[in-house]
């Protein structure tokens, strides 16, 4: 069914001028899509859907992948703004009910926030509560983003009262302060602190439990190469790529 | 004069500026006006700003009122400067840029605006102190840029051309106005200008100076009547000639001598004004001297008469009259005859 | 003006070139929610980032006049070594990106930095994430505006009028303050308000070294991006519109005072 749907719209984007693959390439040898495909993604996403897309290229001669990673509610409002994108995979539902033009969207993983600090822990944090002190700088995600979201529920759930110095527009720039030694804690993805345990250390905490987000992702219906985006998120939810993703410390859906 | 025992300014200016050098003598007793003439280039500009310290001494000295202030800043030395287009400072009104100085000098608000107002007074402009220099007329102008430079009461007062700027009828009047300030000034003045009549009306003695070198030195009598350079005989309105006297003749060219009443032996000048001169068309009967056959080169409207230029063994200027011109046929290239009358040749010593 | 025959290739990128320029300005007139402007105006938000920024521009032009008016008349006065390479490296902020100049500020003046370290250590003072963080990113870009207007301005300026009073008496710091700072007071005033507006309009600095915080660190810019990140566009218009009426507001009030071309 994958192949049959594919070819026709190949078909058709080959009338449109616009396949990126090796012209004349006999679409039977084995790739029935070609040409670039636009992948919007959640910050968090960053290290395993680089390494998804490398492996989908190598599976899929004639593709590229390309990426623009930012905090999901940009990348919504980019697309609403009419961003060529094909692929859309946000850290949180609400950011891809925002995408008008989205189909129906599957979730492929969860994630779940930590507290992010410094290597070795020299404050001593050890979970929500002690964000609380007055001399712990903390910065967080800006609610519009899905960590930030994710991090206020679990504040809530927790009933301590945490004061950021700065409200960050994606996990990766909170993550980045906390590097930096701007800050001594940032609630994060896990995911993001396993890509970075060279540099942070990752407290667990329980209200975490109560925030955790589901990962979508999506054809785009104004997608330019939809064949391409389709195989794409195919590729995301097979099992090859769960393997990269649960390595990062997603966990499936 | 030069024999007066006091000197308020003794100085030896050694300038360099590139290729350029300046190396003058200068002395200037109390109450004197200097005068500095010369073409431009000659280096009178940057003497006055080596002496106001805007220009570093590389050698001489600078010794003022028994005072070595070689070494000094600009704004300790005893000097006040009028600049040639007087740099009145255009955000304060006339009385304020008079007052500035006494202010620096350590003065309270209101006894310098007191002096300010006494100065524009003696400059005629106490109804103009609240006005800024962009209302000023440039006459006035320059008598607040003098105000100015005498409200610190300067021992040694520079001014550079300060008549340059103003057209010729505002000139004449103020160049009247300013001798008798000068004349007032008990302190040195110098005065570096171009113009010879600015020179000759405010000063007492006469500093010449060509290419960084004083050329000639006197009062103003001595210097018209017998200049040694071309740059002063034509400032004066003279022709001007080096040769050898011999008695009451001096030969200057090959084979022409000139002869005056004067006596002279050896290394001299002899000098003659263009009105001396006559020009004939044939050569003339009767007196033999001081007559050589010309080529007319150019001729100029000069005053009510013309002044004609002619080349031949030596260069010659003649004033002649229009009625003489319209006989003559002056035209270039016409051969003349020239006739210098030897009562008006004067002779004397290089 | 006489109406003298333009020429065409002159005439027609000159207008594209107005075009361009004003055209982005319509669209965000164009998509303006003129009903719900007022009430949007009055969001307590819109109104702690506006003080925010006008507070903060202020305040760095300020800095910028303190710290870069002496800087310029030792440019345009003094001869010294390296002064070409201290003139380059003024002008470095001026075509760096301002997320860069704000990773440098976390890198020099951060908790962590070569001199935040020390003020950490010694005062306890960490500028990240206050309003002075603010204040400093935004000097830091607009810094090289106002230096490069004064030493213009100083060169321009007849320097004899300082030799001058020199002669009166007057020692270097009283000209400066008394003769060369009035002579050069109308480019001075041109430097501040082109300092004044660049700091207004100053984002990626700001949100590297001073992050993100409503009523501390978030100013105008960084709230219509936030508004906008958050999906919510028109609030992001009603946001940019003010900062345009604002700032175009305050420049056209300065430029009949101040900065009317020759």
């Amino acid at each position: 069914m994958r192949f049959a749907v594919a070819a026709g719209l190949t078909a058709g984007m080959a009338l449109a001028g616009c396949g990126g693959g090796k012209a004349g390439e006999p679409m039977a040898s084995g790739s029935a899509v070609t040409g670039t495909i636009t992948v919007f993604a959640a910050a968090s996403l960053t290290e395993s859907f680089t390494t998804i897309g490398r492996r989908f290229e190598v599976a899929h001669p004639g593709t590229t992948v390309t990426f623009n990673f930012a905090g999901s509610s940009a990348l919504a409002t980019q697309i609403n703004e009419g961003a060529p994108a094909d692929v859309f995979a946000a850290a949180s539902p609400k950011n891809m009910q925002a995408v008008t033009d989205a189909g129906t969207p599957a979730t492929f993983v969860k994630n779940q926030l930590v507290i992010v600090v410094a290597k070795g822990n020299p404050k001593g944090v050890a979970g929500l509560a002690g964000l609380t002190r007055p001399d712990l700088k903390v910065a967080l995600c800006a609610e519009a983003v899905p960590c930030g979201a994710a991090a206020r529920t679990a504040i809530e759930a927790s009933g301590v009262k945490v004061t950021p110095v700065t409200l960050e527009q994606d996990v990766k720039a909170a993550l980045s302060k906390v590097k930096l030694g701007e800050v001594d804690a940032a609630l994060v993805y896990r995911t993001d602190a396993k890509a970075s345990a060279a540099d942070v250390d990752a407290v667990e905490f329980p209200e975490s439990a109560k925030a955790i987000n589901d990962y979508p992702i999506v054809v785009l219906k104004t997608a330019k190469n939809p064949a391409g985006a389709r195989a794409f998120v195919d590729y995301v939810l097979s099992s090859e790529a769960a393997t990269v993703l649960t390595g990062a410390g997603f966990q499936a859906p | 004069m030069a024999d007066s025992p006091v000197t308020l300014l003794d100085a030896r200016l050694v300038v360099r500026r590139g290729e350029f050098r300046l190396d003058i003598g200068l002395r200037i007793e109390p109450g004197e006006t200097v005068a500095l003439l010369g073409p431009n280039g000659a280096g009178k500009t940057t003497a006055l700003r080596a002496l106001a310290g805007l220009a570093p001494l590389q050698d001489g000295h600078l010794v003022l009122d028994g005072r070595d202030i070689s070494e000094l800043p600009p704004e300790e030395r005893p000097i006040g400067v009028v600049f040639q287009d007087y740099l009145l400072f255009p955000h304060l009104s006339a009385r304020d840029n008079v007052a500035f100085g006494p202010r620096r000098h350590g003065m309270d608000r209101r006894s310098a605006h007191a002096v300010a107002d006494r100065w524009l007074e003696r400059v005629g402009l106490a109804e103009h102190g609240r006005r800024k220099p962009r209302n000023l007329s440039g006459g006035q102008a320059q008598r607040v840029a003098l105000a100015r430079a005498l409200a610190v009461d300067p021992v040694l007062l520079l001014l550079d051309e300060p008549l340059a700027a103003l057209d010729a009828r505002t000139r004449l009047e103020t160049r009247g106005e300013l001798r008798r300030h000068l004349a007032a000034h008990p302190g040195a003045t110098l005065l570096v200008t171009h113009d010879p009549l600015d020179a000759l009306v405010l000063a007492d003695r006469l500093v010449i100076v060509e290419e960084g070198r004083v050329v000639q030195e006197g009062d103003a009598a001595t210097i018209t009547a017998r200049p040694r350079t071309d740059y002063v005989a034509r400032l004066v309105g003279l022709n001007l000639y080096r040769g050898r006297g011999d008695g009451h003749s001096v030969a200057i060219a090959d084979g022409l001598a000139l002869t005056s009443t004067d006596t002279v032996e050896g290394d001299a000048f002899v000098a003659f004004p263009p009105s001396a001169v006559a020009l004939h068309p044939h050569r003339p009967e009767g007196s033999p001297r001081n007559t050589w056959a010309a080529v007319l080169a150019d001729v100029q409207r000069h005053g009510d008469n013309l002044r004609v230029r002619l080349d031949g063994p030596i260069s010659v200027a003649a004033d002649i009259t229009p009625a003489a011109a319209a006989q003559l046929h002056l035209e270039p290239g016409r051969e003349l005859w020239v006739a210098v009358k030897a009562a008006e040749t004067r002779a004397y010593r290089a | 003006m006489k109406s003298a025959r333009v020429p065409v290739p002159l005439l027609v990128p000159a207008v594209l070139g107005l075009v361009f320029l004003i055209l982005p300005l319509v669209g965000l007139l164009a998509r303006t929610p003129w009903a719900t402007l007022f009430d949007r105006l009055g969001d307590p938000g819109v109104v702690t980032a506006l003080r925010l920024s006008l507070l903060t521009s202020t305040l760095a032009t300020v800095l910028c006049l303190v710290l870069g008016v002496p800087l310029a008349w030792l440019l345009a006065r003094v001869t010294f070594p390296g002064r070409r390479l201290v003139r380059a490296l003024i002008t470095v902020p001026l075509v760096l990106p301002p997320v860069v100049g704000g990773i440098a500020l976390l890198l020099a003046l951060g908790r962590r930095g070569l001199v935040g370290q020390w003020l950490d250590a010694t005062f306890g003072i960490t500028l990240p994430f206050t309003t002075a963080a603010v204040v400093i990113a935004e000097s830091f870009v607009a810094l090289p505006f106002l230096v490069i207007a004064v030493e213009g301005a100083l060169r321009g300026a007849d320097s004899r009028y300082e030799e001058a009073a020199a002669t009166l008496g007057s020692k270097r710091w009283t000209t400066f303050t008394h003769v060369t700072l009035p002579l050069v007071a109308p480019g001075i005033a041109a430097g501040a308000v082109l300092c004044w507006a660049r700091a207004l309009g100053e984002f990626g600095a700001t949100i590297t070294f001073a992050g993100n915080y409503p009523g501390v660190t978030q100013t105008m810019p960084l709230a219509v991006y936030q508004t906008m990140e958050s999906g919510d566009l028109e609030g992001a218009v009603v946001l940019s519109l003010i900062l345009l009426v604002v700032s175009v507001a305050i420049l056209a009030g300065l430029r009949d005072r101040w900065l009317t071309a020759p």
